[in-house]
C-alpha cells in the first residue's frame, strides 16, 4: 500500500547547517496496517511525512502508493490518495467557511471539482450522518463558521474530513499534541474508531510514547534520520515505555535526550 | 443636487462591477492585486478602439472582458509560477499594462467615443421606445423635483447588469470550484491537502477579478464617451474604498450579503465624492486626496465605534457591581440594627 525505497534527503548540503534528515529509509506498509512513528525532535519524523505527502521531494529514492511511484507527482495530485491531519487544529480546516462547506471541500478530494453547488440537500444529509459519529453535536451546527469551534472540535472535524472519503493513506502528524489531556483522549478514541471503521492504512507521528503504544499495529522509532527500531504484532503488544527506552539505549548507546518524548 | 446624486448612483452601479472584482481578489483570495489600475484601462481601451473601428458595442465589451481576464491570468502566473510576491506581481503587471494600453489605443493617450453607438446609446433608444421615463419623471415633479434626468434607461440597465453579475458571483462562490477558491484565500495548506491546485485557482480567481474590472472599465468608457490612458490611476483604492465602506455599513454575514454590501459601498463612495465636489473650495484634482481620506475614515471609524461601545459596556458593568455592593452593605447595616 505504502512503500518507501531507499529514501534519503539532506538539507542545506555543503553549508555549515548541513543536516541529513532522512538516511536510506525503507518502509513497507500493508493495507490496513496502522503504523506509529516515534522519535525525539529532529529525528526526521516530520520530514518523513512531508516526503510522503509531496511537500518535500527526496534527493534519492522513491515513494510508492498503491504500487504507483508518486515521487514525481505534484502535492495536490498526490493528496487525492492521502488524508492528512496536522498538529495545529487551525491548519486542517478553513476558518471563515462553514462546517458544511469545509466538508464539501473534503468531499471533493478524489473527484473533479465542478461548477455545481458544493453543498446540496443530499450531501447535507450525508455530512450529518458522518458528523453524528463524532458525538459532538456538530451535526446540528452545519452552517456555523469553523473558526467558532474549539480546538478539539476542529481537530475532530479535520479528522473526519481527512478520512470520510476513504483515502489510501491516512497521515496523522502529532494531531493531539496541541490539545489538553481530556480532548486529546477524545481525539485519540475517535481516531481509533475511524481507522477501524474505514480500515485505513495509517501512519501516525507522535511525541507521546504511551499513545504510540496504545494505538496501532506497528511501531517504528526514528533517530537522526534513520529507522532504528521496527516492531509489530505480538512484540508491539507487549512493549512498554521502559522497554522502549532500554531499547533506544541499547541501540544508540546513549540515553534518549528528550524528556518531552517520555512525558509528553 | 438631485441630478448629481442620480448620476452618482448610475456610475456607482458601473463602478460596483470593478468593486466586485476587487472583492474577489482582495477579500476572497486575500491577494492585494494592483493589476486593477491597468486592467480597468485595458477594458476601456479595447472596447473604445473596437467601437471606433466599427464593431458592435456588445462585441467590444465582451472582448474587453476577455482582455481583462487575460491580464489577470498573467498576474496570477507571475505570482504562482514566478514565485513573486502578490503586491509586486500586481505592480509589475500594472506598469506593463500602461504600455500595452497605449499600444491598444494606437499610441494615443485618449480615444474619444463622441457620436459613436455604445451600449448605452442602444439602451437609451430602446428605453425611450418603451416610454417609461415619463411616469418616473412625473413622480419626481410631483414631489417637487423639477430637474428630471434625461433618461432612466441607463440606471435600470446598470442596476440589472450589476445584480446579474452579483448573483452569478454568489452562485460561483458556492460551487465546488468556488469553495476551493475561497479556501485558497483562507487556508492554502489545508486546501492543498484536499487535492486542490492552489496555483490554478489563484490564476483563475485573479483572472475573473480583472475580467470584472475590465467590464467596468469598458462600460465607464462608453458612458463617459472616452477611454483615457490615465483613467485607471488609483482605481484599486476606489475599489478598496467601496469594499470597506460597504462591509462597514451593510455587514458581511454571508456571501450574498457581502457582495450586496460591496455594490452599496461603490454607490455610497460615488455619492460622497460628488457631494465633496460640490464644496466650492474643492476641485476635480482633489479627488484622489478625497478618496484617500474616505478610505482612512472608513477603516478607522468602525474601530473607534467598537472601542467606545466596549468602554461603555465596561463602565456599565462596574457601575452595576458598585451599586450591588452598596445595596448589600445597606442591607447588612439594616440587619445589624
Amino acid at each position: 500500500m505504502l512503500r518507501l525505497e531507499q529514501v534519503s534527503l539532506t538539507f542545506n548540503e555543503g553549508t555549515m547547517d548541513e543536516k541529513s534528515a532522512l538516511q536510506d529509509v525503507n518502509i513497507n506498509l500493508d493495507t490496513g496496517e496502522f503504523l506509529t512513528v516515534i522519535g525525539s525532535n529532529g529525528a526526521g519524523k516530520s520530514t518523513l511525512m512531508n516526503v510522503i505527502s509531496g511537500s518535500v521531494i527526496p534527493d534519492t529514492g522513491n515513494v510508492f502508493i498503491d504500487n504507483k511511484a508518486v515521487t514525481p507527482m505534484q502535492e495536490h495530485k498526490r493528496s487525492q490518495m492521502i488524508g492528512r491531519v496536522f498538529q495545529d487544529p487551525m491548519a486542517g480546516t478553513a476558518p471563515s467557511m462553514t462546517i458544511e462547506e469545509n466538508l464539501a471541500l473534503a468531499w471533493a478530494r478524489n473527484k473533479k471539482r465542478t461548477f455545481k453547488l458544493g453543498v446540496n440537500k443530499k450531501r447535507k444529509n450525508l455530512f450529518q450522518e458522518h458528523l453524528e459519529t463524532l458525538n459532538l453535536g456538530l451535526e446540528n451546527r452545519l452552517s456555523a463558521k469553523v473558526g467558532l469551534l474549539s480546538g478539539g472540535e476542529r481537530q475532530a472535524l479535520s479528522l473526519l474530513m481527512a478520512t470520510f472519503t476513504e483515502p489510501s493513506i491516512l497521515m496523522l502528524d502529532e494531531h493531539t499534541a496541541a490539545l489538553d489531556p481530556s480532548r486529546a483522549e477524545l481525539i485519540t478514541n475517535i481516531t481509533d474508531n475511524i481507522v477501524k471503521k474505514f480500515e485505513l492504512t495509517t501512519l501516525m507521528v507522535t511525541h507521546n510514547m504511551q499513545q504510540a503504544l496504545d494505538l496501532g499495529s506497528r511501531l517504528i522509532m526514528m533517530d537522526k534520520g534513520q529507522i532504528i527500531l521496527d516492531v509489530s504484532g505480538e512484540e508491539k503488544q507487549n512493549l512498554t515505555i521502559e522497554k522502549l527506552l532500554n531499547e533506544f539505549q541499547r541501540i544508540r548507546g546513549e540515553q534518549m535526550a528528550n524528556d518531552k518524548a517520555v512525558l509528553g | 443636487m438631485f441630478i448629481s446624486m442620480f448620476g452618482a448612483v448610475e456610475t456607482g452601479l458601473l463602478y460596483a462591477l470593478m468593486a466586485l472584482g476587487v472583492y474577489l481578489s482582495f477579500r476572497v483570495l486575500d491577494f492585494p492585486d494592483l493589476t486593477v489600475d491597468g486592467s480597468f484601462v485595458t477594458g476601456a481601451a479595447v472596447s473604445a478602439v473596437l467601437i471606433v473601428n466599427g464593431q458592435s458595442p456588445l462585441t467590444a465589451t465582451v472582448l474587453a472582458v476577455l482582455a481583462g481576464f487575460a491580464a489577470g491570468c498573467v498576474t496570477g502566473l507571475i505570482h504562482t509560477k514566478g514565485k513573486i510576491n502578490p503586491l509586486l506581481s500586481g505592480i509589475l503587471m500594472m506598469i506593463a499594462l500602461y504600455s500595452i494600453n497605449l499600444r491598444i489605443m494606437g499610441g494615443q493617450s485618449n480615444v474619444p467615443l463622441l457620436n459613436q453607438s455604445t451600449v448605452f446609446s442602444s439602451i437609451t433608444s430602446f428605453w425611450e421606445n418603451l416610454h417609461l421615463s415619463a411616469p418616473f419623471n412625473s413622480v419626481l415633479t410631483a414631489i417637487g423635483i423639477s430637474n428630471t434626468p434625461s433618461t432612466w434607461g441607463v440606471l435600470f440597465f446598470s442596476l440589472l447588469l450589476t445584480l446579474i453579475v452579483k448573483y452569478i458571483t454568489d452562485y460561483f462562490l458556492k460551487t465546488e470550484v468556488g469553495l476551493a477558491l475561497r479556501a485558497t484565500g483562507d487556508n492554502k495548506k489545508m486546501i492543498r491537502s484536499f487535492s486542490a491546485n492552489t496555483d490554478g485557482l489563484i490564476i483563475l480567481g485573479i483572472g475573473l477579478s480583472n475580467a470584472l474590472v475590465a467590464m467596468s472599465g469598458a462600460l465607464i468608457a462608453q458612458q463617459g464617451g472616452f477611454a483615457d490612458a490615465g483613467m485607471g490611476v488609483g482605481m484599486i483604492i476606489i475599489g478598496l474604498a467601496s469594499v470597506i465602506i460597504g462591509e462597514a455599513i451593510f455587514g458581511t454575514k454571508s456571501i450574498a450579503r457581502t457582495t450586496l454590501a460591496v455594490i452599496g459601498g461603490a454607490i455610497i463612495y460615488r455619492m460622497v465624492v460628488s457631494l465633496a465636489l460640490r464644496v466650492d473650495f474643492l476641485e476635480t484634482g482633489d479627488m484622489k486626496l478625497i478618496t484617500a481620506i474616505i478610505v482612512v475614515a472608513a477603516l478607522i471609524t468602525p474601530k473607534v465605534l467598537e472601542s467606545r461601545r466596549e468602554k461603555r459596556r465596561r463602565l456599565r458593568k462596574r457601575k452595576e457591581l458598585a451599586n450591588a455592593a452598596t445595596t448589600k452593605k445597606g442591607a447588612d447595616q439594616d440587619a445589624a440594627t
